[in-house]
């Protein structure tokens, strides 16, 4: 049983979990490596046991699907074919001369060092939200879209009892009917796109045409779309499209945000600000892809999407990647990605050269549903000019708290045309989240795109375990806990930004 | 309608913690920021500079703006750390080290 070759699966998400299914059951050994404590990832993450959920699927589309994962995944725990390691932050994936080392640390304290050593890895880090910043945004009570359903979704919670939900991007219908079901009011939906410009003739005609095939060709995602409409109709949401938030109001927590229409330029229209109370603001600008694991593999990144080959392996050897790490597009298309990759794997590993043909369905959807999400990109993009709402004295950096006026100073007066640059001028980027945040907006302000960020590690590490990955590495199997340091000492974090 | 009910949900027995001494209730299951959240509470901790409040902002982890002090642990993200029963969990300023 263990010489059978060994794949280790990083992110229990919609495309981890299929790729686990798909390679156990054609004889490859699969160690499932998640950072949750339970499998699902974004989409399907249930609610904790200890709360008892009896009818989870009210907070869910796809439940099925989900569930018949989970059910999967269960058997071939049970079966010995799948290995799950919940609560296992993988901060570095290693080559070595017979194959990968996945670093990890144990627990939500992250900590305790694991190394499991494997033939081959599949990437499913998925994504996390862009928020662009905005006068207000750190106050509390100012959430992310997806965090706000996260939270919901996986603890039954809700920060407020009423809440405005904002910015651009298919996740925010299913976070405001989410958050009206459970009870809060939701005083509006704030679309800074016209999602009716993906049915009209914006742009030129062959845009147009490519988008209406695209959405020809998903009736079933513009049936959900009209299922979303019709709820936030049931729960009186109002919709706001073409809107933007231009601030949010308070001082110790939020308790109104102003909004504004937008032109057609995307520039806000003088004199339409209009203030909502809430206590809640669930805002959010699209998706970006996990990419540190494998940049520190060195695998080929295209803008900020690890490239993938038909068969979703990425160019390094031994290293395949599948869902919202390969680019944006939702959970089925995840599903698809994940499935072509674990059938590729248990050929590629086994030394059979695998047959497309075999997933010749999979792939056609997966084809689609790429068309349909660039589709999508095409209309839900965050207003043109979103960094005039961006004041001197707005922190852009949360962390570090760097503000507008600063990385404005950066780029003006001191040249800095990059965010790198940008970075060691003003430590925009150096804190904790090692500039997850604040990139898009910092790119933004110095004018440059924003292109992938090369952090060597994808978690900040305890020094001590830096220190002893080495030792680690040689397969010493001692208890580590006792002697593991303070992961907030000040050379924590740092210890993974200065590349 | 609440959360909860919406999900009809029978959780395990409630349970005490504190927050900076103060008892308040918690489900098992739930993460830190969670049980905060349903005490009222939406920040517990104050910035390194300006000393503005944070509390939760993306929910899973990644933008660490949750960070709380945990059984006397400072620098744990609420939205990822279980809730169990017993925790003393204390707000922390700037660092987590000076209080
Ligand atoms: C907060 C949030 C909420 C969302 N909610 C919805 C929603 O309600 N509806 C919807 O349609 N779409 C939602 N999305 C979009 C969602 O990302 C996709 O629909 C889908 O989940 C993508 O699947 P995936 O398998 O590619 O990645 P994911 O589902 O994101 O799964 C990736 C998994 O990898 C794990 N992981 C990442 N890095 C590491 C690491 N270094 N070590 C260990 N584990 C790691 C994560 O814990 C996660 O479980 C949400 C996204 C986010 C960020
Ligand atoms: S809310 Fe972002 S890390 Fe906890």
């Amino acid at each position: 049983m263990t010489d059978r070759p060994h794949l280790a699966v990083i992110g229990a998400g919609p495309a981890g979990l299929a790729a686990s299914l798909a390679a156990a059951a054609r004889g490859i050994r699969v160690t499932l490596i998640d950072a949750g404590a339970m499998a699902g990832g974004q989409f399907y993450r249930g609610p904790a046991p200890g709360l008892g959920a009896r009818r989870p699927q009210a907070l869910h589309h796809q439940w099925r699907t989900g569930d018949r994962l989970a059910r999967g995944l269960a058997g071939h725990v049970t079966a010995g074919t799948i290995e799950h390691l919940t609560d296992h932050h993988v901060w570095c994936v290693e080559r070595q001369s017979d194959g990968f080392a996945v670093h990890a640390l144990l627990g939500p304290e992250q900590e305790r060092p694991v190394t499991v050593g494997v033939d081959a890895v599949l990437l499913a880090t998925g994504g996390y939200e862009k928020v662009l910043p905005f006068p207000g945004w750190t106050l509390p009570g100012v959430v992310t879209a997806g965090g706000a359903q996260a939270m919901l979704k996986g603890s039954l919670v809700v920060p407020g009892r009423t809440a405005v939900v904002a910015g651009t991007g298919p996740l925010l219908l299913p976070v405001a009917t989410g958050l009206a079901a459970a009870g809060v009011d939701v005083a509006a939906l704030v679309e800074s796109a016209d999602p009716k410009a993906l049915l009209r003739g914006t742009g030129d005609a062959k845009a147009f045409l490519e988008r209406a095939r695209a959405l020809a060709a998903q009736p079933g995602k513009v049936a959900e779309g009209a299922q979303y409409a019709a709820q936030l109709v049931r729960h009186r949401v109002k919709v706001m499209a073409r809107h933007t938030v231009v601030e949010a109001h308070g001082e110790e927590r939020l308790d109104a945000v102003t909004v504004a229409a937008l032109d057609g330029d995307g520039r806000v229209r003088p004199g339409t600000e209009r203030r909502i109370p809430c206590d809640t603001l669930a805002v959010g600008h699209g998706m970006l892809p996990h990419t540190d694991l494998a940049e520190s593999l060195g695998c080929r990144v295209d803008g900020l999407d690890v490239h993938v080959d038909e068969e979703q392996r990425t160019d390094v050897p031994g290293v395949w990647a599948a869902g919202e790490t390969t680019g944006i597009g939702g959970s089925a298309l995840s599903l698809a990605e994940g499935h072509i990759a674990g059938r590729s794997v248990a050929a590629r590993l086994t030394g059979a050269e695998p047959d497309p043909r075999e997933w010749a369905a999979v792939a056609k959807s997966r084809t689609r549903m790429r068309e349909f999400f660039a589709a999508l990109d095409t209309v839900y993009v965050p207003p043109a000019h979103w960094t005039e709402q961006v004041t001197d004295d707005t922190v852009v950096c949360r962390c570090e708290e760097v503000t507008g006026g600063e990385i404005r100073r950066a780029v003006g007066e001191l040249g800095a045309g990059d965010v790198r640059t940008v970075k060691l001028l003003t430590r925009a980027g150096m804190g904790w989240c090692q500039g997850r945040m604040c990139e898009p907006a910092v790119a933004g302000l110095a004018g440059c795109a924003q292109t992938s960020a090369r952090r060597l590690l994808a978690r900040p590490v305890p020094l001590g375990v830096l220190a002893r990955a080495e030792e680690d590495l040689a397969g010493a199997e001692e208890d580590l806990a006792g002697a593991v340091e303070d992961p907030d000492e000040p050379g924590g974090p740092g210890a993974s930004e200065d590349d | 309608m609440n959360p909860l009910e919406l999900v009809r949900a029978q959780p395990g027995p409630a349970f005490t913690v504190t927050l900076d001494g103060r008892e308040i209730e918690a489900l098992p299951g739930q993460s830190v920021a969670a049980a905060l959240w349903t005490a009222g509470v939406t920040s517990w901790r104050s910035t390194r500079g300006a000393g503005r409040p944070r509390g939760v902002f993306c929910g899973i982890g990644v933008c660490f703006d949750c960070l709380v002090t945990v059984n006397d642990r400072p620098n744990q993200r609420a939205c990822l750390v279980p809730v169990r029963p017993g925790d003393t969990i204390r707000t922390q300023e700037g660092t987590g080290h000076d209080d």
